[in-house]
Formats: C-alpha cells, structure tokens, sequence
C-alpha cells in the first residue's frame, strides 16, 4: 500500500472524475431506482481503473469540488458530519433518482474553509440540516468510491466565471486551490481531490427513447473534439500550466465545464504538475466531453 | 378567440420575502406585494396558475412538473442560512400531458417530470407558496430550457393556449424571476442590501416603466438587450419576458402595475401585475415574427427523424395545392382557419344557417399538422396522436364559427370522418366528449379510405348563426 507510512498530510492523488449521471444509471447500482441496460461502457471502464489505481493509494478523506452545487455568494462548504436522502437530478430525473449516504470531513472542511476566509475569499459552512446534496457531488463520490466508505469534504462551485470572467474565476480558483493544499498538509490527512467536472459541454438538446443507445453517442461537434483532444494532451504530456494559460478560450469556446472552477482549482491543489497525468477514459454523454484522469501525486511528490 | 389569460405577473426569485421578510424593510414590501397578489388571484376565477421559472434549468426541450402532489423540503444553495422550504403543492397532472402533447404538435421537445422527490426549485416554490399557500387553485411549473430562443419560448407559450382554449379553463401566468440579477458576491447584513449598481437599478426601473405602461411585447423584444446590460451571464438568459408576451398574444396594451421592486442581496426583485384589460393606449407595433410552430435543430441526436417531422409540417409538399377561400355574398372566410384545398369558402350563411366546408386539423398559416402526419411524401405511414389532431379540428371549427358570429354552442349537426375507425375512434371520441360533444349537437361517424392531406379526421359542421 503506497503511503501508508507518512506522517504529514498530503496530496495522494489529483483527480479530472465528471459527474454525469448516465453512469451510475449504466451501472444499476442498488441506491438508484431507475434501471438500463449499460451504456458509456468507455467512460465506466476509465472509472474501472481509476478505482483500481486509488485502491492502492493509502488516502483518508475525498475532497470534491462539484459544478452543480452552484452559489453565487461566495464558496460553500458542507458542515455537518452526515448527510442523507433522495437524490433526484432535476435535468434528467428519469436517470438519477439516487439514494445517499455520506459522511463529512467537516474538520478538515473548516480547515479549508478558515484559510480560504484568511485569505481573503467569502466562505461559508453549510450547517442546514435540511440541505440536499447535490448529484454532481454524489455521482462522483459513487463512481470513485461506490461505498461512500470514506468521508468526504464537499466544496461549492462559486460562479465567478459568470459574474466577472474566467481570469478572475481563475484567480480565486488558484487561491482556493492553495488554502485547499495548505490545510490538507497540515491536517496530516492523506486527500485525493477531485474536480467534478466534464470537458467541452455542449448538449444534444433530444434524448433517444432508449438513453443508453450508444448508436446516437457522439461529440456534437468537431470543434469540442479538438479541443478536448488538446487540452487532453496536455494532461498527458505534464503541461498543465498550459491548460491555465488557456482556459479562457476553452472555456468559452468548448462551453467548457471548467466554467465551475473545478479544473483549475485542481490543478492548484497539485501546484500545477509538469509530471504527465494517467488517461484512465475518455468519452461522450449526450454528446459532452468527458475524461477521467488521474495526476499520481506520490509518485512525483515529496510527501 | 378570448385569451384565457386572466391576470398575468412577474415575481421574484429569491427565498427572503418567503423566509425572512422582517429583516428588511424592502424585503417586507415585496412579501405585502406577493400577499396582495395572493389576493387578487384567489378573486380572480382562475382555474390554473401556470409558472414558468427561470430557476428551473432544463436541456431536453422544456420539462412540465406533472407530480399531482410534490412534496418535500427545500433548502436554497446559496441561502441556506435562511432557513428551510417544506412545501406540499396542487400540481394539474392532466394539464401538464396535454400541454405537453401540444409542445410536440407544434415542434417542441418537452417531456413531463412527476417522480418522488423531484427537486422544485426556489422561484416555484416561493411564487407557489406565497400566491397560492393553500393550494386553492392547481398550478402547473414549466422549466426554463436553457438553449431555447425567442421562436422556441414563444411556441411554447402558443402550446400551453392551445391546451387552455380547448379546456376551456382560465388561468394565472407567473414568470419567477429576478430583473437584474446580479447579486453581491460577499456577504451583507440584511440593512445593507440594495441594488448591486446604478446601471442596474436605471434599467431596472425603465423596464418596470415599460410593463407600468403595459408594454409586455416591446420589454420582450428588449429581452436580448437587458439581458446583455443587467443579466450575470448565467446559463438561462432573460426568457421569460418571451414567455409571458406570447402568452398575452404579445399586446402593448394591457393594464400594469408594479407593486414593489426591491433589492434581493443586490439583485433586483419586483412584483409586477399585468391586466388584459386594454389600457386604452392602442397596441403598439411590434416587428419580430410570430411563430405557431417550431422550427429548429430540435433532431441533432437522431438526422432521419428531422425527415420525417418536416413532412408532417408540410402537407402541401405531398399534398393537393392550397387555394384562397372562395369569395361569394354569403361566404364566410378568415385566415384564422387553414386555406382549403380547392376552390370553395371555409364556410356560408343560408338564412340563420352557417353551413361549414370539411374542416380538418392543419394550421392555419403553416400548414403544420398537430399530432403529425398519417403517411410521409412517399405514402409510407406515420405514428400520429389522433387526439392532437381532433383537437385541433375543433379549434379550426371554433374559428370559423366565430368569424361568422357564431359559436361552439350553436353547432346543430357534425358529420365527422375518420380514414381508420379502428384506431381512431377511442381518441377522436374522448376529445369530442371534451369539446363539441359538451354542447349536445347531433353527430354522425363515417369511415372513409382517405382524405385530401395526410390527416386522419375531418369534421363537416352545420350550425346557428
């Protein structure tokens, strides 16, 4: 087991892990009521092996950044240590009808939180005992870790992008990544962290009347594809800061999901990483851009 | 045909005037506006409040809320703070379908929604629970999709009217939304609130001037420039204004009245009521198209059906020319009702008698045939909804009877034709039951082997003048 013998807290792995709902339904896994038959086969194998790559990382805790726990007040995070309920995706209800359990972190989510607040970023602790976790978050949170056995800390996506610009989201983004980093260091946890989010993301606007008929699945456009393909490359090729210095444009031009902030803000986790990341998958859902992506902190890490 | 819009009204998004009115004066002025509001709309006779919410996002065409009883707690994402939203609310689930059904006989994509635990969102909850908190009055929620454009939005407001006129129910039209909505993005003491910026509340209170003035259509033709001024550019744009103008026929001369505009953490709210009552003024001229059916890139997921929905909105591209109505000393004609396919009027008087044509279901203007067509150009069958297309005989008849002074109640005799009995008549017969059936003329039922055009019903009318 890799990791087991630290004594300070780190980064065992960085992880690209999106959140469409159409691979838990492909996967008919027990807490979710509607059923199919598969589907998305490329991206739940990529899941596959990302599982089987973090199961021989020693990690305490999940750190997740969805896009669909969207606030426009500053950055939220869950506060309180246990949250369960029915989860229904308002988009595609007739997918993701979702059952959870999970546990919080809320120490080290306050840690987060204290530091973000220090550093200048409007946070607040979600404490509503009421409130439902959005599906982004536990569709990740399944796909990674389908026993939600391990406790997660779930931060918001503030919406910068769309009250000012993608620099500026950009900006807050690498900073909350930094105090996200500094805290887990010194929390003397070992952290995977995870942004929630696909790549290029423009929809198909109809749905076939069998959902997983991977015969209609494509990518909407040829443009999305090359630029997917693109920022892809980079992550393979250990160039990430060139994924910052262009998620202006992508994020414009692809429609890209990194409009939540999540990729940026993980690559500042990782302190933007020149080692090459592992493709673990690459694939469409209803026509957006997803890959799942695995940056191997420990292997390229002091920690 | 009378709009079946009793009272029309723009509300505002945000939980404080819901949760915690008491902790600003502004916000207090909106919960009175909301109460006035309630009031007025329990007076009003409507038999349905229809919402469409712009905090309701939505991909797959537009989705309608068709749970009978949705209920659960809500919490707000960003105010959660404030507290939490049980609500428990009337949903019209047989309205909802047939709205529906009607989306897709004009083109649209849209699919109903009714599953345990299906997260209302935050506009709807608090409109609902303040407009309505006893649910006296069955209210249906539309999504806000968020690739649909101005035809897109208007088609579907065109939709929702088909499906009030042939109920024969009166409605309440809500739009949840903010004006400005740009919030601040820190936290403020609930004293310190106020509109984010000057530019704000000036375009604010000009649109609140225009719809003051009971120009609905022209801040509709506005919505791409306040969206671009005011909006924080959010996936779902300023659509509502679309919305609500062609679901008021798109006039410039209702009767407004802004009840209260306030901040809501720096966005704008207001509390609008839009009268059908004329206001006197004229209706202003107004220059986009209006659209009866929709024509877009709706098939982007599946090229061969995109064939088989542009055939059947285009019956004259397989079927018999179209004429203009004969003109005679006792026609009757209108360009409400669907040009014929020879040289005869769509209707004419003898003595107090108005003795119909054949009216069938397509589209005046369009052609387009709600509920789709029986066979493609090459004669190769279609599924189509026999009910669809019954219903929208039923309106083409009511035109013309109302153009000739009559009415729906002075039907004295139909034959109806049916090209397959056997399929059709269940269909045909629970619509007849809802509409022409409800005034008691006498009916004879024939099946024949085809009709003129791709439709499956035919209706000739015989009625009072």
């Amino acid at each position: 087991m890799i990791g087991r013998t630290m004594a300070k807290g780190s980064i065992v792995a960085g992880c690209l892990a999106p959140h469409p709902p159409h691979l838990v339904y492909a996967e008919n896994p027990p807490q979710n009521e509607p059923t199919s038959e598969g589907g998305w086969e490329q991206l739940r194998w990529g899941y596959e092996r990302l599982r089987e790559s973090l199961s021989k990382i020693d990690h305490d805790v999940l750190v997740i950044l969805s896009p669909h726990w969207q606030t426009y007040v500053g950055t939220h995070f869950l506060g309180l240590p246990h949250f369960e309920g029915l989860s229904v995706d308002p988009i595609f209800p007739n997918l993701f009808r979702y059952s959870y359990d999970l546990n919080i972190d809320v120490e080290l989510s306050k840690a987060i939180h204290d530091k973000a607040a220090d550093a200048g970023l409007a946070v607040k602790m979600m404490e509503n005992p009421d409130f439902r976790v959005d599906y982004g978050t536990i569709t990740t949170g399944h796909m990674v870790n389908p026993a939600f056995d391990k406790p997660l800390v779930v931060i918001s996506s503030n919406r910068s992008r769309h009250y000012y610009s993608v620099e500026v989201m950009q900006e807050m983004m690498m900073e909350l990544g930094r105090v996200t980093r500094d805290a887990i260091l010194e929390s003397g946890k070992k952290a995977v962290v995870l942004a929630s989010n696909s790549l290029s993301h423009r929809h198909f606007t109809t749905e076939s009347d069998v959902p997983e008929d991977m015969s209609k699945e494509h990518i909407t456009s040829h443009a999305m594809h090359l630029w997917d393909m693109r920022i892809i490359e980079y992550m393979r090729t250990g160039q990430a800061q060139r994924i910052i210095d262009e998620m202006p444009e992508f994020t414009e031009q692809a429609i890209a999901e990194s409009d939540g902030g999540g990729l940026t803000w993980l690559l500042s986790t990782l302190t933007v990483p020149s080692y090459p990341a592992i493709l673990h998958g690459y694939g469409t859902i209803i026509g957006t851009g997803n890959a799942i992506v695995e940056w191997p902190c420990y292997a390229h890490e002091e920690v | 045909m009378t709009n079946p819009i009793l009272a029309s009204y723009v509300v505002p998004v945000h939980p404080h005037p819901l949760l915690v009115p008491e902790q600003n004066e502004g916000w207090q002025r909106l919960r009175d506006a909301f109460d006035e509001a309630r009031d007025h709309i329990k007076e009003c006779g409507a038999d349905l409040i229809i919402i469409y919410s712009t905090t309701w996002p939505s991909i797959i065409g537009h989705q309608i809320q068709a749970d009978p009883n949705p209920t659960w707690t809500l919490v707000d994402q960003d105010f959660h703070d404030l507290g939490s939203m049980d609500y428990s609310f009337r949903i019209d689930a047989e309205f909802a379908e047939a709205w529906n059904q009607a989306n897709h006989a004009r083109g649209l994509q849209s699919r109903t929604v009714a599953y345990n635990g299906f997260p209302i969102d935050v506009g709807s909850v608090v409109a609902l629970k303040l407009l309505n908190p006893d649910n006296a009055i069955p209210a249906v929620i539309v999504s806000s999709n968020v690739y649909a454009n101005r035809a897109e939005t208007t088609v579907l407001a065109k939709s929702c009217l088909d499906v009030l006129q042939s109920t024969g129910k009166k409605a309440v039209a809500v739009t949840a939304m903010s004006m400005s909505n740009r919030m601040f993005t820190e936290f403020i003491e609930a004293s310190d609130d106020k509109i984010h910026s000057l530019k704000d509340d000036e375009w604010n209170r000009k649109v609140l001037e225009f719809l003051e003035e009971g120009r609905l259509e022209d801040v509709a033709q506005l919505s791409r420039t306040i969206h671009q001024q005011i909006r924080v550019q959010k996936v779902v744009t300023f659509k509502p204004m679309w919305w609500l103008s062609a679901m008021n026929d798109n006039r410039n001369d209702l009767t407004g009245r802004v009840l209260a505009y306030e901040a809501l953490h720096g966005a704008g709210g207001a509390v609008v009521h839009l009268d059908p009552t004329s206001n006197g003024m004229g209706d202003k001229e107004y220059d986009e198209d209006d659209v009866e059916v929709y024509h877009g890139e709706r098939n982007v997921l599946d090229a061969e059906s995109v064939d088989e929905s542009q055939a059947s909105d285009s019956v004259n591209e397989h079927g018999p020319a179209l004429w203009e109505p004969a003109e005679g000393k006792d026609a009757v004609n209108t360009d409400s009702a669907p040009k014929p396919v020879g040289l005869y009027p769509h209707a004419r008087r003898v003595g107090d008698l108005l003795y119909l044509s054949g009216v069938g279901p397509r589209q005046p203007g369009t052609n387009a045939i709600p509920g789709g067509a029986i066979r493609d150009g090459d004669g190769n069958p279609l599924e189509y909804d026999i009910k669809a297309q019954t219903r929208a005989v039923v309106e083409n008849i009511a035109r013309i009877l109302e153009e000739a002074g009559s009415s729906m109640e002075k039907v004295v005799d139909v034959t109806s034709f049916l090209v397959d009995m056997d399929r059709d008549f269940a269909g045909y017969n629970e619509v007849w039951a809802e509409t022409l059936g409800h005034y008691g003329p006498t009916r004879t039922t024939l099946a024949i082997r085809a009709l003129p055009t791709p439709i499956a019903v035919e209706m000739k009318v015989i009625a009072k003048i």
